[in-house]
């Protein structure tokens, strides 16, 4: 029985050729249950994927044994995305996480979930899967509640556009601190 | 999106004060709502855990704060920081109780979103729209927080139980606080931790968790249901409220509900099958699933829990879509269905003719090799089937592609054909097997072919088998012309066919092994010829038990176990080989020579309840005796230096000491090894001795800072039981055909003595008895005394040093006669 938090060993999104789009392992530090060190090479986890690409590739189904670990999986597009969790953990709880991170993946790219547009909002995909999973840790199964956590919008990053409104505003601006400086003296 | 960066990196960063000031900017309560989470825990990665106490009070506040995603964030960085800052982490149970009781979150949505507004108002001119975070539903937070009070708590037993009595609420499991499902079934896995530790728990807790299978989450009623399954000892009207949660999972249309029931299912159809029966016929639904693994649970589930009558039908139903399934699948369901035979052996007609359909079907080496051996264990625990199953076998050869299959059924025509009423049938395809195929299978062919013609009655059939036999003579490869050669000697000496063919009797193979490969690697051992009488023999059944497979029902409901089954433990033969490698590593003992004979259990010489646990090895050589000393220290924080056994022997042995080997240092729980020798004053008399043992060390205390032992210690002793050296050391027990040896032996010395044993309350005590004194083999069953009054006991054994083989008639009444035949 896994008496801790950390539930999830993995998160793989996977396209249809078995390449990796992204993929998390995680090896917590503080994991009270340490089992010896798996798929921590590439090597290593690039095999796995394939094995278990090769497994799971027919669509229809969602959830199987490989090599040693759970994995529950689902079929979006042309991508696959997996959670890998241990033989011992509860099917729904990983299934639960799988579900909110696709969500919340598919309300950021509007329902695009696949692999040009997951490529291309890279930033996003990884944020969402940062605000699904910490290290191990279901942080969240709220699947708009992570979307919203990761839709910032971009107040800092703004471009300065020299058009008339702009100018517009920056003399009324001067025009105001000028009355007050002047008001001061 | 810098978190996720510093996050990453944070494993090569060495200094980290600019990043860490930054951070904590933005940790303050009147910044971003959208920043603090991820700044919370990205802090968490990079902070030593000595920094873990100045920003405590910034973890204490966010812990409590009304926003979820802050506290989570702040939950799951404390929970990451556990093992490295434990005492600063503990501070914080109350808050992290707090947030366990969950907070209604209905007036922070208006705060956060004025602050954030706010805050927006005050950077910038340019504000778009205020960012308003969208508050958690899922209570997510209480998840995170009752791990963490788990984690903090875990070693207090008293404090987790009074935790799960809060949080459970009523004997129903309605009234509890949690709301979210994931921390109920972490609460549910607590409460089954208490109840395996604290049986007086058990009933109350058993209690909560019942009513927890009737929740109307999923997720926890198929965690409760799982976990009183996996309890220990759990009874059968226990089982029957998570059964029936189960078995409606099992018609659920998603498909995980289905994996997870099943699988449950499996795992306790091993210790409960009756139980598990009333879901047979959903299982026998789930059969032909579109999910794989779905299927073989339910299949295998079914095979084992299956009764005659549904065997029938399952027999049918699996015939039907064998073709349809992938290799290893195929080899799962074949060996549920040897295990299924070996259970129900009226069945065995029909499991027979199913294996010997899918025999002809195609299918890969794995599958085939799978179901011949299936058919080898019919053949083996299931008398009335041989016929049938040899008959079938020999068709298969006849068209079989794989080498190997051909030469073990072959083998076993040879062995089981002649013992058959008509052997002869069989003669056909063997000979067939000669002329049609390549060359291993046609030396296995002659090999099995002599079997028949040297084991036969009627010298009819012998005289047929050496007609054939000289045609092979002629063959092109030379495996099989030698082979055809050897067996047509062996017709004419009788004497020598009875030791090729029909010896009982084989070297035990590990001890072979190892002898062999000694002799190999010792360069000065070449000169003689490679001396096999001193390896001790078992008897075919004990070696086929060695080797025999476990019936596959009680392995496969683990289809991939990594915590695999603990190695079993070492063979006799295997210590003895063990023993001899480490004393060929001591420099002193190589001039001893070749160890002869080592006891195979270490003798205890102190209670096991006792501060040190010495047992002793004995080792026996040409002119010395070894005795080795396995010592462990179970006292904590202290290390004993110097440690020696002195040995002194009581009465006048014919030994004489020569040196001691301490163990330099021995510390807490780590054992060590100790030798001490003495010469034998005669190299061919059985000395016998007993010896007054007592520990003499130097003990240290640890210094429990430092972990390094302090300078003086004491000296100190320490008295052992005293140490007996009898006749029992020099005897190996050995296997062999008790009549033969006996009738060859009557040449030799002879010795009888007649014992009373008026000690010996029954025949069957006594028995053991004496074949503990002596270390020898019982042979023929003889150690099961038949009556009460008279029996006949035979032992045999290896007299260490080339002393030769003794053998032991003992027939007893209640005044005992012992009859001792010794050579030396």
């Amino acid at each position: 029985m896994n008496l801790s938090l950390y539930t999830v060993a993995a998160l793989i999104i996977v396209d249809t050729d078995g390449h990796r789009v992204l993929a998390k392992y995680y090896h917590p530090a503080g994991d009270p249950n340490p089992t010896p060190k798996r798929l921590t090479t590439l090597k290593e986890q690039r095999a796995f994927e394939k094995g278990l690409f090769q497994k799971t590739k027919k669509a229809g189904g969602d959830i199987t044994l490989y090599d040693g670990y759970l994995a529950v999986y689902k079929h979006s597009l042309d991508l696959i995305c997996y959670i890998i969790g241990d033989p011992s953990e509860n099917e729904l709880m990983l299934l639960s996480a799988l579900a909110s991170f696709s969500d919340a993946a598919n309300m950021l790219l509007r329902n695009q979930l696949e692999k040009r547009s997951v490529l291309e909002n890279l930033d996003l995909v990884l944020l969402c899967l940062d605000e699904t999973i910490d290290d191990g840790v279901i942080v969240e199964t709220d699947s708009t509640t992570i979307a919203s956590r990761v839709s910032r919008p971009k107040a800092d990053t703004t471009e300065i556009v020299i058009n008339e409104q702009t100018l517009m505003n920056a003399y009324q601006t001067v025009k105001e601190k000028m009355q007050q400086r002047i008001g001061q003296l | 999106m810098v978190y996720l960066a510093i996050k990453e990196l944070a494993t090569t960063a060495e200094d980290v004060i600019m990043v860490t000031s930054s951070i904590m900017k933005d940790m303050q309560p009147n910044s971003e709502v959208i920043y603090r989470p991820n700044a919370i825990r990205a802090l968490c990665r990079i902070i030593d855990p000595s920094m873990a106490q100045g920003v405590e009070r910034f973890f204490k506040a966010a812990i409590v704060d009304k926003n979820t995603s802050i506290s989570s964030a702040a939950l799951v960085s404390a929970y990451h920081l556990f093992p490295a800052a434990k005492d600063v982490v503990k501070r914080w149970v109350n808050e992290a109780q707090e947030a366990v009781q969950g907070k209604s979150s209905s007036s922070f949505f208006n705060s956060s979103g004025g602050s954030s507004y706010l805050g927006w108002g005050s950077s910038s001119s340019n504000t778009t729209s205020g960012y308003q975070p969208i508050p958690s539903t899922s209570y997510i937070t209480q998840y995170h927080a009752l791990g963490l009070l788990y984690l903090i708590r875990q070693q207090d037993r008293m404090a987790v139980t009074k935790m799960i009595q809060q949080l459970g609420g009523g004997k129903t499991g309605a009234g509890t606080v949690l709301k979210n499902p994931l921390a109920l079934c972490m609460l549910i896995r607590y409460a089954a931790k208490i109840m395996e530790e604290d049986p007086n728990m058990q009933r109350q807790i058993l209690e909560l968790i019942e009513g927890w299978l009737r929740h109307k989450s999923d997720m926890v009623n198929l965690e409760a249901a799982r976990v009183i399954c996996e309890i220990k000892g759990v009874t059968a009207a226990q089982l029957t409220k998570p059964i029936a949660v189960l078995q409606l999972f099992l018609s659920s249309p998603k498909s995980s509900l289905r994996f997870a029931a099943t699988r449950t299912l499996a795992a306790l159809a091993l210790t409960h099958p009756a139980s598990v029966a009333t879901c047979n016929v959903d299982l026998e639904n789930l059969i032909s699933d579109q999910n794989r693994s779905v299927a073989t649970y339910a299949i295998t589930t079914l095979l084992k829990t299956g009764n005659e009558a549904s065997v029938d039908r399952l027999m049918k139903q699996i015939s039907g879509f064998m073709s349809e399934i992938s290799d290893e699948f195929k080899v799962i369901i074949v060996d549920a269905i040897r295990s299924l035979c070996l259970k129900f052996p009226a069945k065995h007609a029909s499991m027979l003719s199913f294996l010997s359909g899918v025999l002809r079907d195609e299918g890969g080496y794995d599958f085939k090799r799978a179901i011949v051996e299936a058919i080898f264990d019919m053949i083996k625990f299931i008398g009335d089937c041989k016929e049938q199953a040899l008959s079938h076998l020999c068709e298969f050869i006849e068209d079989c592609e794989f080498t190997k299959l051909s030469v073990r059924i072959l083998h076993l025509l040879g062995l089981e054909g002649p013992k058959s009423p008509q052997p002869t049938k069989y003669i056909r395809y063997i000979y067939n097997r000669v002329v049609l195929e390549n060359a291993t299978v046609r030396a296995a062919a002659v090999s099995s072919l002599a079997k028949f013609g040297l084991n036969a009655g009627e010298a009819k059939l012998s005289k047929s088998v050496n007609v054939l036999l000289n045609r092979c003579l002629d063959d092109v490869d030379d495996e099989v012309r030698d082979r055809a050669a050897m067996y047509l000697k062996l017709y004419e000496e009788q004497q020598l066919a009875m030791t090729y063919v029909k010896e009982e009797s084989v070297y035990s193979l590990s001890a072979l092994e190892s002898k062999l490969v000694s002799y190999l690697s010792d360069p000065d051992a070449g000169e003689k010829p490679f001396d096999a009488s001193s390896i001790p023999k078992v008897s075919r059944e004990q070696a086929a038990k060695e080797v025999a497979r476990p019936s596959t029902l009680e392995t496969i409901g683990v289809p991939s176990s990594s915590k695999a089954a603990t190695p079993p433990p070492p063979s006799a033969a295997e210590t003895q080989s063990q023993y001899a490698q480490q004393l060929a590593e001591i420099p002193e003992f190589t001039s001893y020579g070749q160890v002869l004979y080592s006891s195979t259990k270490a003798t205890q010489l102190t209670e096991s309840e006792t501060e040190y646990q010495v047992s002793c090895v004995k080792h026996l050589f040409e002119e010395h005796i070894v005795f080795q000393f396995n010592v462990s220290n179970t006292i904590a924080d202290t290390v004993l230096e110097n440690v020696a056994v002195i040995m002194e022997p009581q009465t006048d042995s014919g030994l004489s000491d020569d040196f001691t080997m301490p163990i330099a240092s021995l510390g807490a729980n780590s054992p060590g090894i100790g030798y001490v020798s003495f010469t034998r004053d005669e190299s061919t008399a059985y000395q016998t001795a007993s010896f007054q043992c007592i520990l003499k060390f130097v003990s240290k205390e640890v210094d429990p800072s430092t972990g390094e032992p302090e300078e003086e210690g004491y000296e100190d002793e320490y008295s052992l039981e005293d140490l007996e050296l009898s006749a029992a050391d020099y005897i190996l027990p050995t296997y062999v055909t008790f009549s033969s040896e006996w009738d060859r032996l009557r040449g030799g010395v002879t010795v009888t003595e007649t014992f009373a044993l008026p000690a010996m309350e029954s025949l069957k005590a006594a028995c053991d008895s004496i074949i503990e004194i002596l270390n020898m083999q019982a042979l023929g069953g003889s150690e099961e005394p038949q009556s009460t009054s008279i029996h006949t006991l035979q032992l045999s054994g290896l007299v260490a040093g080339g002393g030769g083989k003794a053998l032991v008639r003992c027939q007893k009444q209640e005044a005992a006669n012992l009859v001792i035949a010794a050579i030396v």
